[in-house]
């Protein structure tokens, strides 16, 4: 056993403990990456756009346990029928049905009541009110409380689909770069299949035959552009770095397969994983909207459900004067999808040499 | 050339009959079978069951039952659609069909066309103010929530400003005084008709002129090309077809606010790629040596840089293919236009399978046949595949 000896010997010890030293490094890296990210304000208002989602998805049960009475602000089950005062206009002349109600109506409660006066009218949905700050739904719900509700799903969804995308992404990008041949070719051609076929008409299908739930549609979201685009991607990242002459030296220091492409070639894959996994967020919280949108979803809450709400109760085309039902909802997955995307681009900059500024 | 088009088209063959059995297979994998949704009914024997499942080719083994499978899709026999019984599926694809490829169609082709040029002049005002936010407003088309935004562009066009209609693929209203000589599908068979012809000989004149040493005539003969086509083929609609055009126009004037949203969506993409390469081309040492030659800006950004840029920018056509296709399915649910999207999804809705099965089918088919003409367009794109052959 002289082979331990000679390394030693031909290599100062050194006195740090490795892990100190590897530590230091990936913080100088994440500091050197960080700062180039600051710099890029469009990344910074993603961030920021997110932190603010994360605090939102974060208040929820505290407030649910604190402030909030369950049975008013349960996003699925409360109910509350705040009162709102009216005033009573003539016949076909209600120009915003959320402060006017017209003569016919407001007689079928009280038959003395006359134009101009006001007549208190509990009814759903409810314009917003100090105690429901983004009114009620259809369902007499809080929107808030559903709104920040929903949040959390949104980045379960998210983070999971990401999570479930990149390692397959990687593994498998890894893996056909490596051994290339038929390993490769299969994989490839796998890839190609599942990039054939859109992204939505498999869902739809999908969801037809089985019934979806959030973290089935989150594993499927990452399983299929996982072994679809970003598989594409990632290999030619990794091709590029496993002809690099670091894994011939690692290979020649008697580094076995495994070893090479988990200890070499995928920790320099994972910056490029990882941006891919910001978009891979991106099409799941837009995917699982679209699907809730299209009433093809087997859960009870979500920011594409609140739209079905409003679409299936009929107020889809009166968003001007109901618009606390649709506008929340549809610019919450707006930006927090466009803020997943921000921030993907920024770290592109970084990650992908060729873009950085000069 | 002709050998890569070849090639490519024989693996897309393959790829589809994959893509077919792994339809199959996928729904084979179901349980039951739908003689099994006659169990609750006492009326039904088992014997009788039994019979349907032998009429409805249920029987044997999986393979067989594969393989007949295969047979009558390639016979076009698709079954017959449940939530419009006693209707075959192949009768009423047949009907949505033009209609989902003229809308991808045109989405696509505008959507590229405002995206490359607009990326290609952000590009070269690289520094000015307003930079952060184009690409705020680029990554907005890019990620919006897609049937909410529709249903912004329709409250805003046609119910707030009255300028389209908000919806469907003709006001019934128009043509209750129809001739019986016609209906809705044979004028939209004819407007399309006319616009694919009318693409094809513009595109085949402008590859022409592009071989010509002269480009001045060679830019005369385009532009004059343009009018006299465009002209005859509205004298051909006021002459020959004068009877169907009040009712083209009523189906047209349905197309354009479906085609706008469609096309804002994938705008957004293009942009941002085209400028991102056009950047990246601005620095090589040709468009110095072009500078240097003293060519008018124009003519570098147009001919040197775009040029090159466009390449990167085909490639990825290919996944925003995908990418409009899909938001298509949303498109023509919002809009309610009844195309293989609304098709698929409202099979989906009553678990109508064959019609599920049908139409999924040919949205594949559609993006395979976008994604050959894409590859194709790129051969033709990159001289060093053109010449290499």
């Amino acid at each position: 056993m002289s082979l331990p000896d000679l390394r030693e010997g031909a290599v100062a010890a050194p006195e740090e403990a490795l892990w100190r030293i590897r530590l230091r490094l990936a913080w100088r890296g994440f500091r050197k990456g960080w700062s180039s990210f600051v710099s890029n304000r469009i990344g910074i208002v993603g961030l920021s756009i997110i932190v603010l989602y994360g605090l939102m998805a974060l208040a929820h049960p505290i407030l649910m346990h604190t402030v909030w009475d369950p049975r008013i602000y349960d996003p699925v089950i409360g109910y509350d029928a705040p009162v709102t005062q009216k005033l009573i206009v003539p016949d076909n002349e209600v120009t915003d049905p959320t402060t006017q109600i017209d003569l016919f109506s407001a007689r079928l409660q009280n038959p003395l009541l006359k134009v101009g006066d006001t007549l208190d009218v509990s009814e759903q949905p409810a314009r917003p009110s100090r105690e429901h700050l983004l009114g009620t739904d259809p369902l007499g719900r809080d929107v808030l409380s559903q709104l920040m509700y929903s949040t959390r799903a949104a980045f379960i969804l998210g983070i999971v689909a990401a999570l479930v995308t990149v390692g397959i992404g990687t593994t498998v990008g890894s893996v056909s770069a490596f051994f290339g041949g038929i390993v490769d070719t299969m994989f490839m051609r796998l890839a190609d299949l599942i990039i054939l076929v859109p992204f939505l008409p498999i869902l739809i299908v999908l969801s037809a035959l089985f019934h979806f739930e959030l973290l089935h549609l989150a594993i499927l979201i990452g399983v299929l552009s996982g072994f679809g685009g970003t598989a594409i991607i990632l290999k030619s990242q990794a091709l590029s770095v496993s002809v690099k002459p670091f894994i011939d030296a690692a290979r020649v220091a008697g580094g076995g397969r495994m070893h090479l492409i988990f200890r070499h070639v995928i920790p320099n894959v994972l910056p490029l994983s990882f941006l891919y996994m910001m978009f891979s967020v991106t099409d799941a919280i837009s995917s699982e909207a679209t699907l809730s949108f299209l009433g093809l979803l087997n859960i009870n809450m979500s920011w594409g459900i609140m739209i079905y709400t409003a679409n299936s109760q009929g107020y889809l085309l009166s968003s001007a004067s109901y618009w606390w039902l649709l506008l929340p909802a549809g610019m919450s997955v707006t930006l927090l999808a466009g803020s997943f995307y921000l921030v993907g681009r920024a770290m592109d900059e970084i990650v992908n040499p060729r873009l950085r500024r000069r | 050339m002709l050998k890569y088009v070849g090639k490519r088209i024989a693996q897309s063959l393959i790829v589809f009959l994959v893509f077919l059995t792994a339809t199959y297979f996928l729904l084979q994998a179901q349980p039951g079978d739908i003689s099994d949704q006659f169990l609750s009914n006492p009326k039904l024997t088992p014997e009788v069951r039994a019979q349907y499942a032998e009429r409805l080719g249920l029987t044997g083994t999986p393979l067989q039952q594969y393989l007949h499978y295969m047979q009558n899709f390639a016979t076009g026999n698709l079954g017959v659609s449940f939530s419009e019984y006693p209707r075959p599926v192949w009768d009423i694809l047949k009907e949505r069909v033009p209609r989902t490829v003229a809308l991808f169609l045109f989405a696509t082709l505008l959507s590229f066309l405002v995206g490359f040029k607009s990326g290609k002049v952000l590009a070269w005002r690289r520094g000015k103010r307003g930079e952060n936010l184009i690409t705020v407003v680029g990554v907005f088309f890019q990620t919006v929530f897609y049937p909410w935004f529709a249903l912004i562009m329709i409250r805003t066009f046609s119910f707030n400003f009255k300028l389209f209609p908000g919806g469907k693929f003709l006001n019934v209203e128009k043509w209750l005084d129809k001739p019986n000589t016609f209906d809705a599908n044979s004028v939209f068979e004819r407007m399309l008709l006319t616009a694919a012809l009318l693409g094809l000989t513009l595109l085949a004149l402008e590859i022409f002129t592009r071989r010509m040493h002269n480009r001045v005539v060679g830019r005369r003969i385009v532009w004059g090309g343009r009018i006299l086509l465009v002209g005859f083929a509205v004298v051909w609609w006021m002459t020959v077809w004068s009877v169907m055009l009040p009712y083209a126009l009523d189906i047209g004037d349905h197309l354009i606010l479906p085609t706008i949203t469609l096309a804002l969506i994938g705008f957004g993409g293009t942009m941002l790629l085209t400028r991102a390469s056009m950047l990246e081309t601005l620095r090589e040492d040709y468009i110095l040596t072009a500078r240097a030659k003293g060519l008018s800006s124009k003519t570098i950004r147009d001919h040197h840089a775009a040029r090159n840029a466009l390449l990167p920018v085909t490639t990825s056509l290919v996944i925003s293919l995908a990418f409009l296709i899909g938001g298509g399915v949303i498109t023509e649910t919002v809009f309610s236009w009844p195309g293989m999207g609304q098709t698929l999804l409202s099979a989906a809705l009553q678990e109508d399978i064959p019609l599920i099965i049908g139409s999924f089918t040919f949205i594949a088919i559609l993006a395979l046949v976008a994604h050959i003409v894409v590859d194709i367009a790129y051969m033709y794109l990159d001289p060093r595949i053109r010449v290499g052959d």
